[in-house]
């Protein structure tokens, strides 16, 4: 998986893989396919573990050469030991857990650095859908409010706050739309969030 | 699919003694094998599937019986063959048969050079660790040095495992499937019920059973009977047999009344047919005694350090033998180790037995990972016949 391959299949993943060193141990929290670590793998020379649960993608791993470990994320990280990694990824799936701020002190305790992204709940096309009275359903929130797997909607702002409470500082902040940047008024325009975060020093 | 068609087991005699755990040793001994598929030029392509407890060396391919023409297949038929998960179009495999088994390899039936009288209960317990010194003789004979990969479910898992530490170099992945790093002591209890079953049969004499003409069949049977409550889970019992009876209403005696007596009294007769006892309490010391990390004071993150080859480990949600944590314990202790790992938990309904089954997802992650191995050694080199390799298809016919 080389850079122009990663940007033609998921353009949030490529913009993402700019923030993760050459050569670090990288552990994937819900890594569906490993499309990441298999370009971080092979472009980066970094190393490291994927976690997914669904069944149709562990084969899909196995043949990038993905490390992959077969848990659900609420559970499989308590296998990793505390700072085992430099960079923990976990990129549009803390939307579907149920206790996010577990899994976010998980993370803050295996990793030095985190990069986290989820659907960006104040889209301006998702504020459009709640003022006209309706759940939003859009290209980043595909679903209807009583068959979505995403059980957590939060907001760029609200998320910050809770990476504060768990031990993350917030490195950078960036709003997504089409795998690209949106500098201005990125709660509005972004439909993804990404954060860049690293565990505070202890006090 | 496919299968390999008729194939025909090779054995090989080692002159040299082994050296075992418990401080006895063999003078010599044989080890019967099959390979399949053909060892490409640079011997790269070579995978050891390890047996379980009453599996032997006749792992795919089918052998027909002589007189009704009936085919028996290999224990992992579904698995290993051409275009199947191990596919032998690319791999050359082989099955190997261990030491104190019943089905050719010296073992208890076989003559003690000492008394000139068959082993019987003199046949020395073997460890795990000995099988695997015993097939490394094997793959030197074969010219093998390294393993594409060593792969075995149950206990054979438990000897892929031991290869990846007392063999590191020479296994490239090592794929352990439903297994364990140890035995529970609910696990130990159930064998020794097993082996109680067999010691107090009266036919036993003491595992001397060969010099008076008669077999141990009850307590083989019983031995049996526990065991495979021990492979199948809850549900699936229930499943298959609820609470269904035999004959339509009770009986009120003690012969059989439900159709889950009937299925494993069928089961223990079958095996007492052609398994052997002292076969049987071997091997159940064998899994007993298996625990690597013992001399690491039980830390087998320790006992894996020295490991090399990367992993897969499969487990299944249903397993209650082997359960999914017990897989678990071996993926975390390579994760301290930075070993390169893979781990799959399949929620099958079938208990420890779905390792031998078709499960669909099973299938598609061992398929997967071997492809990936088979693209470490790319696709030209496979279809070449090695200088050496004529010698080790002799018998096995597509």
């Amino acid at each position: 998986m080389n850079f122009h391959e990663l940007s033609r299949v998921r353009a949030d993943l490529a913009f993402i893989a700019h923030w993760v060193r050459p050569e670090s141990q990288v552990l994937d929290v819900g890594c569906g396919d490993g499309v990441m670590l298999d370009f971080l793998q092979a472009e980066k020379r970094c190393r490291g573990y994927g976690i997914e649960i669904d069944d149709d993608r562990i084969p899909a791993c196995i043949e990038r050469g993905v490390a992959v470990i077969q848990q659900d994320i609420e559970t499989g990280l308590a296998m990793f030991s505390d700072n085992a990694f430099d960079m923990v990824l976990c990129l549009s799936a803390l939307q579907m857990v149920k206790n996010v701020e577990g899994i976010l002190q998980d993370i803050a305790r295996v990793g030095r650095e985190a990069i986290v992204s989820f659907p960006n709940f104040a889209y301006w096309p998702h504020r459009v859908a709640l003022m006209r009275g309706r759940m939003p359903v859009s290209k980043s929130l595909p679903y209807q409010w009583y068959d979505t797997p995403n059980l957590r909607c939060a907001t760029i702002k609200d998320f910050a706050e809770l990476a504060d409470e768990v031990g993350l500082e917030v490195l950078d902040c960036i709003a997504l739309q089409d795998g690209k940047p949106v500098s201005f008024l990125p709660n509005w325009r972004g439909s993804l969030a990404v954060f860049r975060l690293r565990k505070k020093a202890a006090a | 699919m496919k299968s390999l068609g008729i194939v025909a087991p090779h054995s090989m005699h080692f002159k040299a003694p082994l050296q075992l755990q418990s401080g006895a040793a063999l003078a010599d001994y044989t080890l019967m094998y099959e390979t399949y598929g053909t060892l490409n030029a640079d011997r790269s392509n070579a995978v050891l599937i390890c047996h379980a407890l009453n599996a032997s060396h006749h792992v795919a391919g089918a052998y027909v019986d002589e007189k009704t023409g009936k085919k028996q297949f290999g224990w992992w038929d579904n698995m290993v063959g051409p275009g199947k998960p191990v596919d032998t179009d690319r791999f050359f495999v082989i099955g190997v048969n261990n030491l104190g088994s019943c089905f050719g390899s010296t073992g208890p039936m076989h003559i003690n050079p000492a008394t000139g009288k068959p082993y019987g209960a003199d046949f020395p317990v073997v460890t795990v660790e000995d099988w695997v010194h015993a097939q490394a003789r094997l793959a030197d004979a074969l010219g093998i040095e390294q393993f594409a990969a060593v792969m075995g479910g149950s206990l054979g898992g438990m000897q892929a495992l031991s290869w990846s530490m007392l063999y590191p170099q020479r296994l490239r992945h090592c794929v352990v499937i439903a297994s364990t790093p140890k035995l529970s002591a609910q696990n130990i209890a159930f064998n020794d019920v097993a082996r109680q079953a067999i010691l107090s049969d009266p036919d036993f004499h003491g595992g001397h059973f060969y010099e008076y003409g008669v077999v141990p069949k009850n307590g083989l049977r019983v031995a049996r009977m526990v065991g495979h409550i021990t492979y199948l889970s809850d549900d699936d019992m229930a499943e298959k047999f609820g609470r269904d009876l035999r004959n339509g209403a009770y009986q009120f005696g003690f012969g059989v009344d439900f159709e889950i007596e009937s299925y494993l009294r069928y089961q223990g007769d079958k095996f007492s047919e052609y398994f052997d006892a002292n076969t049987y309490l071997l091997i159940t010391k064998a899994l007993d005694y298996f625990d690597p990390a013992k001399e690491f004071g039980g830390d087998l993150a320790a006992a894996l350090s020295n490991t090399q080859a990367q992993f897969l480990l499969a487990s299944f949600s249903t397993d209650w033998r082997f359960s999914p944590e017990r897989s678990r314990e071996i993926v975390q202790a390579l994760i301290a180790n930075r070993r390169r790992v893979t781990y799959a938990e399949i929620d099958a309904p079938h208990g420890h037995d779905a390792f031998l089954l078709e499960d669909p997802r099973y299938m598609n992650v061992v398929r997967a990972y071997y492809d990936r191995i088979a693209r470490e050694f790319g696709p030209a080199v496979c279809r070449t016949s090695a200088g050496g390799a004529e010698e080790h298809r002799e018998g096995v016919t597509a």
